[in-house]
């Protein structure tokens, strides 16, 4: 057992260097963190959290922000938001797509159905930079995975709009954020108590709807968490099983020489 | 495997192996006789095998979806992480195998550096795996490019780059790598066309490294030689077979917790930006199992000699067991090199460490130091103290180890017992 021991040691010198790498790259203001439902061996999107997620993003970060990976299917899909299909449709069939060419050659508008992806708000980056005064509103389909942080950076940005501190200068069209890299951001703060009105009758605070959306995110950068995380802990159980079987054969195994094994 | 002597039981088996002797190959290989004494670190290699399949195997199906073009490649991942049947586990496997691969790859070779596997007559089973090493992290650097993310172009500009260092020629080596005048799409297609051929090259080294190594036969903690067959060794199956299995099992462990529960640690957040020639990140950094060669480069100040550190790094690796004057093998038996082993693991962790931080300040002096000290380690001290070092004595053998010899005193006194049995 000794060299399990070795190899425990081993395995964390090896992640103490990968996290303090991933602690390493700025001097940055500690993140606020939320206890996501979603974290932890079985943890679960709360739905109802999911769905008024949605509703923020589409009254207010939809605007500027795509979401060009999902579809209006995923909306619908087991193990997230998980409207009906019929609400599902109706969501689709409030945006616009262009299909075609239709057999006279013509392209032609038309409502979204399930299987498009979600419409654009911009028809092209140029556009959307043009329209944000040189900063790009990225898409948010991965945005979760693609910061640092994860889950509670979105959170924290989101929480994080303040005065600038004595001596700070801004430009216009700049303002003063505690957790955006550099303080600086270019968007405004886009929540404020009340903005969305909640169907579920959830007061809909600044701290409510940036869980909310950033829950949303959560799904949307990886919608296929609930089903990883359920199939994990059977891959787990399965191999611990196994692995007490075979040491048990191993030792009754090597018995039959006297050497430990 | 000429001397082996094999006649399978059945007719057709017998008309079969006069032909192609597959049969005796199996034989060999359930047979071959194998130290009794090896330790866990011994099981490296079937995991590193198993590590390498399921690479290929996750691999070729990746392939089936992914699509090698700069402006669908992040997308095709995505369609693979979301639409594709299980296509997240697919991918999440093949991700975090690659560390893993590197993690069973690292404890392998440390495994040869303590217990002097890479000594005669096993010098070219040790030059195999150098050959192996070398294109794993070839492979694996490849692989990193091909979602296309920030860090997958950067990082390819940066490594790419590297060879623009080459007096005269370099320009032309970098955009010939390139094929055009920076990392762009044809870039991206021939790194993908190379990362789904290296791993075949690999699997034929691999068979080669094995081929080498049932030769002479395993090394052991020990490190004496012993005869084969004797009461010094075991067949391979069941005994090692089953103890692999359960090594292996333990390992995979880790991995399903990583690729389940964390599967995106090992990663840069970054590459799940799309790739963008205009914006440069703050940070670009190689993936972990790179960085003691990173921090080796950036070390240098001059562009070409940093290059060639790098590379010098592990070339000082290839002609090991000729810069190694020591005839002892074991590290047991080598009390003063014990301790310059354990420098050198701690040495390469440092560098591994400041390879993760700006090359700037105590980090830059800190990777100088190490740096000077890994060559130090490899061309000063390994000569010098094969020449003046005094070993312990050795034992016989495994099951005769001479009083106070014995690495194991547990096995010593087993042995008493065993003796008194036969």
């Amino acid at each position: 057992m000794k060299i399990f021991l070795k190899l425990t040691f081993l395995f964390f010198i090896i992640s103490s260097l990968i996290l303090s790498r991933a602690n390493a790259a700025g001097e940055q203001q500690e993140l606020l963190k939320v206890d996501w439902s979603f974290k932890s061996f079985f943890g679960k999107f709360d739905r109802a959290s999911l769905q008024r997620g949605y509703q923020v993003y589409t009254e207010v970060c939809a605007s500027c922000h795509s979401l060009k990976h999902l579809s209006y299917r995923n909306l619908a899909e087991k193990g997230g938001p998980e409207f009906t299909e019929l609400e599902a449709k109706a969501i689709a069939s409030n945006f616009e797509v262009t299909d075609g060419p239709n057999s006279d050659g013509e392209m032609f508008v038309r409502p979204a159905k399930l299987s498009d992806k979600f419409v654009m708000p911009y028809a092209n980056v140029q556009e959307a930079i043009a329209a944000n005064g040189g900063a790009y509103p990225p898409d948010m389909s991965v945005l979760v995975k693609a910061r640092k942080g994860g889950a509670n950076y979105i959170y924290s940005v989101l929480m994080g709009y303040d005065e600038p501190p004595a001596g700070m200068e801004l430009d216009d069209g700049v303002y003063y954020n505690k957790y955006m890299y550099g303080n600086k951001i270019k968007m405004s703060s886009p929540l404020d108590d009340d903005i969305v009105e909640y169907a579920d009758g959830t007061k809909a605070t600044v701290d409510q709807m940036a869980k909310d959306v950033t829950t949303f995110l959560q799904w949307t950068a990886e919608p296929h968490l609930e089903t990883r995380h359920k199939l994990g802990f059977r891959v787990i159980i399965y191999l611990s099983v196994l692995t007490i079987l075979v040491y048990f054969s191993m030792k009754k195994i090597w018995s039959r020489i006297e050497t430990k094994v | 495997m000429s001397d082996h002597e094999y006649t399978p039981k059945s007719k057709v088996g017998k008309w079969f192996n006069d032909r192609l002797p597959l049969l005796t190959l199996a034989n060999h290989l359930t047979d071959y006789p194998t130290p009794k004494n090896l330790n866990y670190w011994w099981t490296f290699g079937g995991i590193l095998t198993f590590c390498l399949i399921t690479q290929i195997i996750t691999g070729i199906v990746l392939g089936m979806h992914y699509v090698a073009h700069a402006d669908l490649a992040f997308q095709s991942v995505e369609h693979i992480m979301r639409d594709v049947n299980y296509g997240w586990l697919i991918r999440y496997v093949h991700a975090n195998g690659a560390s893993m691969f590197f993690l069973a790859v690292y404890i392998h070779i440390f495994r040869s550096l303590y217990y002097g596997s890479y000594k005669s007559p096993r010098e070219v089973i040790w030059i195999i795996g150098m050959l192996i090493y070398f294109l794993m992290m070839a492979t694996a650097f490849m692989g990193y490019v091909l979602p296309w993310g920030q860090m997958s172009f950067w990082g390819a500009t940066v490594i790419t780059n590297l060879f623009s260092a080459i007096p005269l020629v370099g320009e032309s080596i970098t955009n010939w790598l390139w094929g055009g005048y920076s990392v762009d799409n044809p870039t991206l297609t021939r790194f993908f066309s190379l990362h789904y051929l290296f791993p075949f090259l690999i699997l034929g080294l691999v068979v080669l490294h094995i081929w080498a190594l049932h030769v002479p036969g395993n090394n052991n903690p020990i490190g004496i030689d012993i005869k084969k067959p004797s009461k010094d060794t075991v067949p391979f199956h069941p005994y090692i077979v089953i103890k692999d299995a359960f090594a292996l099992l333990i390992f995979l462990l880790i991995f399903a917790f990583f690729v389940f529960f964390s599967p995106n640690i090992l990663g840069h957040a970054d590459n799940y930006i799309e790739a963008n020639p205009l914006v440069t990140p703050a940070h670009i950094v190689p993936e972990w199992y790179l960085l003691p060669f990173y921090a080796i480069l950036r070390s240098v100040p001059d562009k070409l000699l940093g290059v060639i550190a790098m590379f010098a790094a592990i070339f000082v690796l290839v002609i090991l067991p000729w810069l190694d004057t020591s005839k002892v093998r074991s590290t047991v038996f080598r009390p003063i090199y014990k301790q310059f082993y354990w420098f050198l693991v701690a040495d390469v962790l440092i560098l591994g460490y400041v390879g993760a931080m700006p090359a700037e300040g105590l980090y830059l002096l800190i990777a100088r130091v190490a740096t000077a000290y890994y060559f130090a380690h490899f061309l000063i001290i390994l000569p010098f103290l094969g020449m003046k070092e005094k070993t312990t004595p050795l034992p016989l053998s495994i099951t005769e180890p001479i009083l106070g010899g014995s690495p194991d005193m547990a096995m010593a006194k087993n042995n008493s017992d065993f003796k008194e049995k036969l």
